[in-house]
């Protein structure tokens, strides 16, 4: 294992990351840290590279250059490695991406017990403690298709969760959702946030950027444009396509 | 026939209006096919029973009667159910068909299956092999060029399906690996298995292998048979499973990626109980095409229960009521067909009302 960058407090290291798509430049020389307990919210224009951005954090897509640290493990084709931060970083997915043959708690200890090792009772105990968390115990027996879509991405949320993870990545987890729905999501997210946890989240929710995100990252093709606390990033945008992007999504 | 959706209702003038004569070429193919059935039933009715030569006869008496001779399966059921095993001995396929049909009707509870169904089954198997070759227990020897009938039939279809569903399974993963080795080998495998004919697997089994394996050394014909059937079916319940394969979201293997699944158990816990559950009919399908299928180790001269009807009717006193064995193992091999094809409706019912409720 490389040495680890940076000090001990950094999650995530990203350091001259490339990647292409063919001849599309997607990620195109991306360097951030993220310290442990950081809220990042990623925002950006469609196809600006956000969430491959995230999702190389736990290889669901491959860098092609640069380096990838994350919590001390850096990531490269060693499948050990690629395991080892996979077990430690959870996610959430725009499509909730729930198991639609098991019910919810299945969803939940499936997981703890195959991949921790969990005994069974032990692992649907931490499943109840989850829900509960997200506010829906009384659904463990339920099919993800019987419930409405903020009930299902409360249930990926505590799926993940239930992994124990020390980061969180969230790829858009409103943008499917219902209006009326969106909020019972975004109240377990902040939640989380004020537990203490690692988070990066690509979202155009903008309060919830407001309230809870340590930084603001605005991504445009491929690149990072602007990084700044939410404050600074609202109030005053540096760059000029900040400011047009924020008055493209803030305007209704 | 783009009729408004009438409301429902209830009674047998609605249901017919409905359904037969809801328009008037429906209303014509109604009437047509009410014609044929008033036709073709009553000869059929006086061919099949009333006419008929029922339980023991003569073929005298049959050849002066005008229906069927069911007199024929009367005098040669066993025959054609057991085929050459010795007459005295026939007890002994008649167990193992019992326990076979009790062994596939326990499978069918979907609760029972796991780990212990298996291990029965591999009893259940042993202690039919051992009853069929005997040897043992006082019970005769009867070498397996002699089995036949029903019991072969079924035993070829069962241990069939036993070995190339788990096969296919591991084929329709290769054919979609990363690895370009075993992508193309999985490939080449089913498309050259898909690309002749069952007859000509059997014949290379029965004829070729021999040719190619040291002198002294001998595959038993049965087996050979059996491989050749496994071999084929797997290549087409592959592409069945692939179907299936095919139809599970990208976002379920990224979430199961995500958690830190392995991919055996990703496969195992996500993927192919999905998949599963959505190519079951056409792994049915495929299961019903084994079945009957099987008739064709008669080419390699293993009596199945088409070739033990036909060396059933060769008795010259019976040969000319062919048809009565032709319809008598058209039934059975019916029964179980439908059998089948409800059994898979069933599954599909239950999978289906496990995701959604």
């Amino acid at each position: 294992m490389a040495a680890s960058a940076a000090s001990a407090g950094t999650m995530v290291h990203m350091q001259g990351l490339h990647k292409w798509y063919g001849q599309l430049h997607v990620l195109n020389d991306i360097n951030m840290d993220v310290a442990r307990g950081e809220r990042v919210v990623i925002c950006g224009p469609s196809g600006s590279g956000k969430s491959t951005l995230i999702r190389c954090i736990n290889r669901l897509e491959e860098h092609q250059q640069g380096r990838l640290t994350v919590d001390g493990v850096e990531l490269t084709n060693d499948l050990k490695n690629i395991d080892a931060v996979r077990r430690e970083v959870g996610m959430v997915f725009q499509h909730f991406n729930l198991f639609p043959h098991l019910t919810v708690l299945e969803n939940c200890t499936l997981s703890p017990i195959w991949v921790r090792g969990r005994p069974r009772r032990d692992a649907e105990e931490l499943a109840m403690q989850y829900l509960e968390r997200v506010r829906i115990p009384e659904q463990a027996g339920k099919y993800p298709g019987q419930l409405s879509g903020g009930q299902q991405q409360r249930v990926a949320i505590a799926r993940s969760l239930c992994m124990q993870p020390n980061i969180m990545l969230f790829d858009e987890p409103t943008s499917a959702l219902d209006p009326e729905t969106i909020s019972e999501v975004l109240d377990v997210m902040i939640d989380l946030a004020e537990s203490g946890m690692t988070m990066l989240c690509v979202t155009h929710e903008m309060g919830f950027a407001r309230q809870v995100a340590n930084r603001v990252v605005f991504m445009d093709a491929g690149e990072i444009i602007e990084a700044s606390p939410p404050e600074m990033f609202f109030n005053h945008p540096q760059s000029e396509r900040t400011r047009l992007f924020l008055s493209q999504i803030l305007s209704h | 026939m783009a009729a408004a959706p009438a409301p429902p209702r209830l009674g047998a003038v609605a249901w017919l209006r409905a359904n037969l004569f809801s328009n008037w070429s429906n209303t014509v193919l109604t009437l047509l096919g009410l014609f044929l059935l008033v036709r073709a039933l009553p000869p059929l009715f006086d061919w099949g029973v009333a006419h008929a030569v029922w339980g023991a006869a003569d073929p005298d008496v049959c050849k002066a009667a005008s229906g069927a001779c069911w007199a024929m399966i009367h005098e040669k059921y066993r025959l054609i159910l057991f085929g050459r095993y010795p007459y005295a001995e026939q007890w002994r396929p008649l167990l193992g068909l019992v326990l076979l049909v009790v062994m596939i009707g326990l499978s069918c509870n979907r609760n029972a299956w796991g780990l212990r169904l298996a291990e029965a089954w591999g009893a259940a198997l042993a202690a039919w092999l051992l009853l069929m070759w005997g040897g043992v227990a006082g019970l005769t020897f009867v070498p397996n060029n002699l089995w036949g009938g029903l019991p072969l039939t079924l035993i070829l279809t069962v241990i069939g399906l036993a070995i190339a569903f788990p096969l296919s399974i591991f084929l329709a993963l290769g054919r979609r690996s990363r690895m370009p080795v075993i992508r193309i080998l999985c490939r080449v495998y089913i498309e050259l298995i898909r690309g002749v004919p069952l007859i000509s697997l059997l014949f290379m089994a029965s004829f070729m292998l021999p040719l190619f394996l040291p002198t002294g050394v001998s595959i038993d014909e049965v087996l050979r048979a059996q491989v050749a059937i496994i071999l084929f079916s797997a290549a087409y319940l592959a592409e069945a499973v692939r179907g299936g394969l095919q139809a599970i979201p990208k976002g379920q293997h990224e979430a199961a990626h995500a958690l830190g699944l392995s991919y055996w158990q990703a496969q195992r816990k996500i993927i192919l109980p999905q998949a599963i559950a959505v190519a079951i009919p056409a792994i049915v399908n495929i299961f019903i095409g084994l079945f009957k299928d099987t008739s064709l180790v008669a080419i390699v001269s293993l009596t199945d229960l088409l070739l033990a009807m036909r060396q059933a009717i060769a008795d010259p006193q019976w040969r000319r009521f062919f048809v009565e064995g032709y319809v008598f193992i058209a039934l059975i091999y019916f029964v179980v067909c439908f059998f089948m094809s409800k059994y898979s409706q069933y599954l599909e019912t239950q999978f289906r009302s496990g995701q959604q409720r």
